[in-house]
């Protein structure tokens, strides 16, 4: 047996990682196709007043 | 590593605060590079901030969200919830031990000389009651009479805002003072007290309060990239306790949602290697052991 697939044998992959960011990145796709980007940038261009303490 | 992760800091840190030319526009960076999300909190006010601050922006689309939708926008967050899933699903709070600028200027300021207090342990839950009402429900809910919402954690909370954006902005635009109110006052306070308890203890607003690492404190147990424990090596001597900026005890919870994965006790405190990085089930560096422990085992 090489040392290769001894390795592959001792650690397995978790599985749960890949799930999550799967997840999450379908969500960003969601997002991409309901143009949030267009969006969030117009809020991100603009000066916060609330972040400020003002408004 | 302590110090590869100060370097790593502060490329982060430049990174998302790249605008250098903002003492000359007096105004936000307006480029591309605001439509991607910022790894840790960093106010998109911030004159120099290249990049957005995802709670601002969560709370944001959830206070308008009733606007977005009866002009049949589907404008919810879940761009904003699924970029900082992605990096959660990755790094978890590791972003917040090496990827955030407030967290990095709480670290600076806990090094000046003073004397030192702990953290109560359920103060951590604070963060988590920040996040779900002021940064959801709150904006979601609490709505005026045109359906808007507003940002509540940006709002009455956030120091990273008034210390990023409220004050450069302040100095930038001398018009917006005239506006000053109570509102920017108790937010002064807010972010003065929070200053103040970074210097007398370790990360206070990340433990406390942080909604964003809340957030990345609920993937800490199924994200790629993560501390593990070799049981079999430990010793249970308890050197992991006292360097962790955290107030993890790692021998007894390596799965805490309060570490951040700073490597503190990996690379400075434990002498028996019972503590590796694991990579989505592969360990990197130090092989963990499948034998008896090697130290002399404490307790």
């Amino acid at each position: 047996m090489t040392a290769k697939r001894r390795n592959k044998n001792k650690y397995h992959l978790r599985k749960a990682p890949f799930a999550v960011i799967s997840f999450f990145l379908l969500c960003i796709f969601i997002g991409i196709a309901a143009g949030e980007p267009s969006r969030v940038f117009e809020q991100a261009v603009r000066i916060c007043l609330s972040c400020i303490g003002i408004g | 590593m302590n110090i590869l992760r100060k370097w790593v800091q502060v490329f982060v840190g430049l990174l998302t605060n790249a605008y250098w030319a903002f003492p000359f526009t007096r105004s936000l960076y307006q480029g591309p590079m605001k439509v991607i999300c910022s790894p840790g909190l960093n106010c998109y006010s911030c004159p120099a901030a290249t990049t957005y601050c995802p709670m601002g922006s969560i709370q944001a689309l959830l206070a308008t969200v009733r606007l977005s939708l009866e002009s049949g926008q589907l404008f919810v967050g879940f761009s904003v919830f699924g970029s900082i899933g992605v990096m959660g699903g990755f790094l978890g709070r590791m972003i917040c031990g090496w990827a955030c600028p407030f967290g990095f200027i709480q670290e600076l300021l806990y090094k000046l000389p003073s004397k030192k207090f702990g953290i109560p342990r359920v103060l951590r839950y604070g963060k988590y009651f920040f996040l779900l009402f002021f940064v959801i429900l709150l904006p979601l809910f609490v709505v005026d009479e045109f359906g808007g919402g507003t940002t509540w954690f940006c709002k009455y909370v956030c120091p990273t805002g008034t210390l990023e954006a409220g004050l450069p902005m302040l100095a930038l635009q001398p018009t917006l003072r005239a506006q000053l109110g109570t509102l920017f006052l108790s937010k002064f306070v807010v972010m003065v007290l929070f200053l103040v308890w970074s210097v007398l203890s370790s990360r206070p607003f990340c433990r406390t309060t942080c909604p964003l690492g809340a957030f990345y404190a609920l993937f800490n147990k199924v994200k790629m990239v993560r501390l593990r424990l070799d049981e079999n090596r430990c010793t249970n001597c308890h050197a992991c306790h006292a360097v962790c900026p955290m107030g993890v005890k790692f021998n007894e919870s390596p799965d805490d949602r309060e570490c951040i994965s700073c490597m503190a006790c990996m690379s400075k405190a434990c002498r028996f290697n019972a503590i590796y990085l694991d990579v989505g089930g592969v360990p990197i560096g130090a092989e963990p052991s499948s034998t008896e422990p090697q130290g002399i085992r404490v307790g």
